[in-house]
């Protein structure tokens, strides 16, 4: 069971009311512990994702999309309703829900494998289309659940275990700025790409997911939330090492800020 | 007499799409079936269906894949190229256990092949087609009627067995233009609930989960003895198949789709000049008629198997008469269409060949 009810039952009653809850687990959570890496961003947007769901209070109204990568499993954490897609093809499924399902809120999660190579053609069809959803997109640079191979994303000279010398662009061309691409379509609405590496990055991006659920509701078009995201394991860094090596290495190419916002 | 028109088999299988309460449509322009999402364009979104033209036929089955879970009624359509791109996502609906219709109106292959009618995809269609251990329910129209008889059946037996149908068809069934009468059907008598569908969780309920997911072999075992179960199920309860003049044959034609009303002509033709040929027209592809095949074969001599396609379904005859009588096939390829004359000789021959070999081992 999670930490939270163990110091809870340290506490006795009386104690208890002496403390005031400033942070615990959503409830649109489900009790299932991440099998995420330890310092992998996927657990903290899980999490805030699912802040979001809850505070908004529309759990009842949100249908998610998991993708496959690492996150193929989030419908083991994300208490709400969810459909597993194949490979590259979440927006095209989130795409159908939300076209069944027009008032209710709808999420594809995907990884940068997932959007970015495979997954091209519907990533650019659905935000040409202008189709009324949020993308969240969890850029590491890299294919974490196979085991370490280069992605569309990986930066040039970054070594992983299909470019073990290092990505170069004689053999693999250039990190594909896609979120930078989807900004430039006229159907997409706001894109923004954010980070989860400290606490004031978290911050800004809980804040830019409810502005998307925001323009959702509005039905403004297609939303895409960005997360330049690490992975330890595939980077072979410790966490703080990996959120470093981010911030040194990651941020240059995939700057944080708004790719597109609406104009006042 | 209900709504008879005089329609083209595209469009018939699209219109009985719109009065078969369809929600949803996802398509990709491809000959010969693009007469489906034309019609559609039009006719079905003026009458509230959801119709989105694709970036492609992957893009199609995974928007059907999306719109089944969340509990509509839906369809695709392709023709064997773009039915061909599907197979990953129809086998992760077989798997997640999704109702949806799909068509394929054959052309010939292999590769791009040709835009003329073909039945080249009988094994794509009947023996799962993408990857992993499922089935699709096939139905296969021999008439322009069939195309859209098979539509509300398709949506039936999908919704009743949580599992994709598929109409296989040809390009000639799609393109040629016949009578056609629409049955009366009231999708609300047909579509039954759907109380796994993510339409959202309420607080009364545990949340739905579509998945095709189960990285524990014991858990993916499972799923896969689930599905089993659900296709003997299904052979059990929906074989469909038709004989013609069957119950004084001595010789026996068997086909499916364009191939038996070619070769019902043929068997008139034998019948004039005296030979006692019956025809067995299998309609459900998948289950198969193995047994309709097996008591035909204690009755006839021989048999003769007609396919547009180098030698198909004349398998699944073999598994069903195991030796009893020897089964000859004659197949056109490329989008060729045998003529009656062709097949009445090759019956001829077949019968000459079958005898000659039964004087030999006696």
């Amino acid at each position: 069971m999670s930490e939270t009810e163990v110091i809870e039952n340290a506490l006795t009653e009386e104690e208890q009311e002496l403390f005031e809850c400033v942070y615990e687990r959503p409830g649109t959570l489900t009790d299932a512990r991440f099998h995420y890496c330890p310092g992998c961003g996927h657990s903290v947007v899980h999490r805030l994702l699912m802040e979001v769901v809850e505070e908004m209070g529309i759990q009842q109204d949100t249908i998610g999309v998991a993708p496959v990568g690492c996150s193929v499993l989030a419908y083991n954490y994300l208490d709400i309703d969810m459909q597993e897609a194949a490979h590259g093809r979440a927006a095209a499924v989130a795409s159908a829900i939300k076209r069944i399902l027009p008032e209710k809120y709808v999420f594809s999660y995907q990884g940068d494998g997932d959007l970015a190579a495979i997954g091209t053609a519907e990533t650019i069809h659905t935000a040409n289309r202008g189709d009324n959803f949020l993308i969240v997109f969890i850029n590491n640079a890299i294919y974490g659940m196979t085991g370490g191979q280069m992605a569309p994303t990986t930066l040039l000279g970054m070594k992983t275990s299909t470019s073990p010398s290092g990505r170069t662009v004689e053999t693999a061309g250039f990190p594909l700025k896609i979120s930078d691409i989807v900004a430039m379509l006229p159907g997409s609405y706001y894109v923004t790409r954010h980070s989860v590496h400290n606490p004031n990055a978290v911050r800004k991006l809980k804040k830019a997911l409810v502005t998307a659920f925001k323009y959702q509701n509005e039905r403004k078009g297609l939303c895409l939330v960005e997360v330049v995201s690490n992975c330890p394991s595939g980077w072979k860094m410790t966490p703080t090492e990996a959120n470093e090596w981010l911030v040194e290495h990651m941020f240059p190419v995939y700057p944080p800020g708004d790719m597109k916002t609406p104009k006042a | 007499m209900g709504d008879v028109r005089l329609m083209k088999g595209n469009e018939a299988l699209a219109e009985a799409a719109i009065r078969a309460g369809c929600q949803a449509y996802f398509g990709y322009p491809i000959t010969p079936q693009s007469e489906i999402l034309e019609y559609l364009s039009g006719e079905g979104r003026k009458r509230g269906m959801i119709v989105l033209q694709a970036e492609s036929e992957v893009a199609s089955i995974n928007m059907v894949y999306g719109a089944a879970g969340a509990g509509a009624r839906v369809m695709t359509t392709s023709s064997s190229p773009g039915i061909s791109l599907m197979q990953e996502g129809l086998s992760y609906i077989a798997s997640a256990e999704l109702p949806c219709l799909v068509a394929n109106i054959n052309r010939g292959g292999p590769g791009l092949g040709t835009i003329q009618p073909s039945q080249g995809d009988y094994f794509q269609a009947t023996k799962g087609g993408g990857h992993g251990d499922y089935h699709v329910i096939v139905l296969a129209p021999s008439s322009v009627q069939e195309m859209a008889d098979f539509v509300f059946d398709g949506f039936d037996l999908a919704d009743t067995y949580r599992n994709p149908a598929m109409i296989l068809a040809d390009g000639a069934l799609g393109q040629m233009m016949e009578k056609v009468e629409f049955r009366e059907y009231d999708p609300a008598e047909h579509v039954p609930p759907k109380p796994w569908a993510t339409v959202g969780k309420p607080p009364t309920r545990e949340r739905n989960i579509i998945t095709s997911l189960q990285l524990a072999s014991e858990d993916m075992e499972k799923v896969n003895l689930k599905l089993q179960e659900k296709y003997r199920t299904i052979e059990a309860r929906e074989i469909r198949c038709e004989t013609i003049m069957t119950e004084d044959a001595e010789v026996l034609l068997v086909a499916y789709g364009l191939s038996a009303r070619i070769a019902q002509k043929a068997m008139q033709m034998a019948r004039a000049e005296g030979i006692r040929a019956g025809l067995l027209r299998p309609i459900t592809l998948w289950p198969y008629p193995y047994a309709a095949v097996r008591s035909l074969a204690e009755q006839v001599s021989g048999m003769l198997v007609v396919e547009m396609n180098a030698g198909q379904m004349v398998e699944d005859v073999r598994l069903g008469v195991e030796g009893r009588v020897p089964v000859s096939f004659y197949g056109r390829m490329g989008g060729i269409i045998p003529s009656p004359e062709e097949v009445l000789r090759e019956l001829k021959q077949a019968i000459a060949k079958q005898t000659t070999k039964q004087v030999e081992v006696s």
